[in-house]
């Protein structure tokens, strides 16, 4: 059950790094079913990676810190922008290239750090769909930078460690976006169980409390949109360097929207919930759409709708708690 | 006595409402004073202003001898200016243990800390554990706080003002919402409270302000209009004018 465990029950005894390490191994599993299940569809399988990417970094700061945001692509996009054209300068190495990612992230979380943190509710909504907006603009204009809408081609990273070479079936971008994914995922998990996340869920939940205890809360809410750019960063390389493209879409804002939606289907404030809202969402749509082109974004439509209908915290909420209550009545009986 | 908080002349309007007027007293170290007045008389705003919450249209508040006037709210904690609230403000999603741990751990300025387990850490966790057992909650450590009734939070509030170990501790209407029986849980934890810190307590229940407080100051109309001992109160004119006969006349009633 320790894998399923919300971050509000309290931490069973075990071994050091129980939890980081079950995380781990479960998200590893998933990818290794995935694989074998799906052997044609791993440039999906991909992208669905570099999107979980983004959506935990989402939830970071929307779960964890309470800050609204629909401009979250943009840390996405600037940095699958970086690193397409740090490869496309001849800096070839897939894992340096995920180091331009983070840096640029890092960079952009900053920037909207400072500006959105700054402020609450409907304004912060506002001003993160503004400057979404800007940076997409901007990524349109600086054609010479970004390919404009043609999009950014002619990213061809070199072999990861020298060795595995990015192979038409996707097969080594995969392995390489889950390792990425993996490792992400327990840090995570890590961090977000530290003073300095359960700080930012006391922040989110009251944030005059929060003051009172004596935290300043703007500085501590730049930190982790610090933190939250990294991971999106590591999301925008990954997508620039398995497929070789960047396109407009990735900082647009239907991928800001698109990622708030799969956050909420798994659940905020529980990266479980991430994971597993971008899982869903991504493998819903992908099927849908392949059966029926035409009427899938209705479809989708209506899932959402029967999921917030029937699980308004997320599926993983009502799952653990369906799971939990089976289970009494089982100790019960 | 060491003096610890001084409040000059501190006067707070809203607009042409003048909600405290040229307020001044003082606490030193082992203090233990009570603010009481009639409803609307500023209790709650003069809090406010002492803690940074609100600034003061005019006037000067000196703590340990630095002016803090134009001070932030966590920067005044961090000197060792706390308060609690009248109407509890938790971390509601979460544990009661969570919400003192992450007290005890922004006293130790370890919330920047990225990779430690929170409520785990050595030091911290004895340390909530001694504060959830002072209130008698210690059955509640790993309920969400949403979770718990009304009174219990309320001592969880006291357990968070403890835990950050304060020169001056402000305690907004501690027993209010508390159920009778779980009332004396109050006093014991006011009782363990250090004794040479000060401390200034806003409350209705007259009981709790004869046990707890040496000192009383009365505020009425946003003004203070009597400072002297529990005993003296009872007999100044003024006080009972203002405050004390409608308060008897409803204790008789009940």
């Amino acid at each position: 059950m320790s894998m399923l465990q919300t971050s509000a029950t309290p931490r069973s005894a075990g071994l050091p790094l129980q939890r980081e390490l079950v995380g781990g191994l479960t998200v590893a599993v998933l990818g290794v079913v995935g694989y074998f299940l799906f052997p044609d569809d791993l440039a999906f399988l991909t992208r669905l990676v570099a999107l979980a990417l983004l959506v935990l970094s989402l939830d970071l700061v929307t779960g964890y810190c309470g800050i609204a945001t629909l401009g979250h692509a943009a840390i996405f996009g600037v940095a699958a922008y970086a690193a397409g054209n740090a490869c496309i300068a001849g800096m070839k190495d897939p894992i340096a290239l995920l180091g331009v990612g983070i840096v640029a992230g890092v960079a952009m979380g900053l920037v909207s750090g400072v500006l959105i943190a700054r402020f609450r509710q409907l304004p912060q909504l506002v001003l993160s769909i503004a400057f979404g907006q800007l940076i997409a603009a901007l990524a349109n204009k600086l054609s010479s930078v970004t390919g404009g809408s043609d999009g950014l081609a002619g990213i061809e990273p070199a072999p990861v460690l020298g060795i595995f070479g990015f192979d038409l079936y996707s097969r080594t971008a995969f392995v390489f976006s889950l390792t990425v994914l993996v490792i992400v995922f327990m840090v995570l998990l890590r961090f977000v169980n530290s003073p300095f996340g359960l700080l930012c869920r006391g922040i989110r939940d009251d944030d005059l409390r929060a003051r009172m205890i004596g935290a300043s809360v703007y500085p501590r809410l730049i930190v982790m949109y610090c933190v939250s750019g990294a991971v999106a960063g590591l999301g925008g390389a990954l997508m620039a360097i398995t497929t070789g493209v960047v396109g407009l879409d990735s900082v647009g804002f239907e991928r800001s929207a698109e990622a708030l939606v799969m956050l909420v289907l798994g659940g905020t404030g529980n990266l479980w919930g991430g994971l597993v809202g971008t899982i869903i969402f991504q493998i819903f749509a992908h099927v849908v759409s392949a059966t029926n082109p035409f009427h899938w974004i209705m479809l989708v439509g209506l899932l959402l709708i029967l999921i917030v209908v029937f699980a308004p915290r997320g599926i993983v909420y009502s799952a653990v708690t369906l799971f939990n209550r089976m289970f009494r009545r089982e100790v019960a009986s | 006595m060491t003096l610890l908080l001084d409040v000059q002349a501190v006067s707070k309007s809203f607009g042409g409402l003048h909600v405290n007027e040229n307020v001044s007293f003082s606490l030193s170290a082992g203090d233990r004073v009570a603010l009481i007045g009639p409803n609307g008389a500023g209790k709650t705003t003069l809090v406010n202003v002492l803690t940074g919450d609100l600034p003061p249209t005019s006037g000067r508040l000196i703590f340990c001898g630095e002016d803090i006037t134009k001070l932030s709210i966590e920067n005044r904690v961090q000197r060792g200016l706390a308060r609690t609230f009248q109407i509890t403000r938790l971390f509601k999603t979460l544990t009661a243990a969570e919400n003192v741990a992450l007290a005890v751990m922004q006293r130790r300025r370890i919330t920047s800390r990225f990779f430690s387990p929170a409520t785990d850490l050595p030091g911290v966790r004895e340390e909530w554990q001694e504060l959830l057992s002072i209130l008698g909650v210690s059955h509640l450590a790993h309920r969400p706080v949403a979770s718990l009734a009304y009174g219990q939070q309320r001592l969880l509030e006291m357990a968070i003002g403890l835990a950050l170990h304060p020169k001056v501790l402000l305690l907004d209407e501690p027993g209010a919402g508390v159920p009778h029986d779980e009332a004396p849980k109050i006093l014991e934890a006011l009782d363990r409270l250090p004794k040479d810190i000060a401390v200034l307590m806003i409350e209705h229940d007259m009981d709790l302000v004869f046990k707890f407080a040496k000192r009383v100051l009365v505020l009425a109309g946003g003004r203070l209009i009597f400072e002297g001992t529990p005993e003296s109160v009872t007999a100044d004119h003024e006080v009972r004018r203002a405050y004390l006969g409608s308060y008897a006349d409803a204790s008789r009633g009940s």
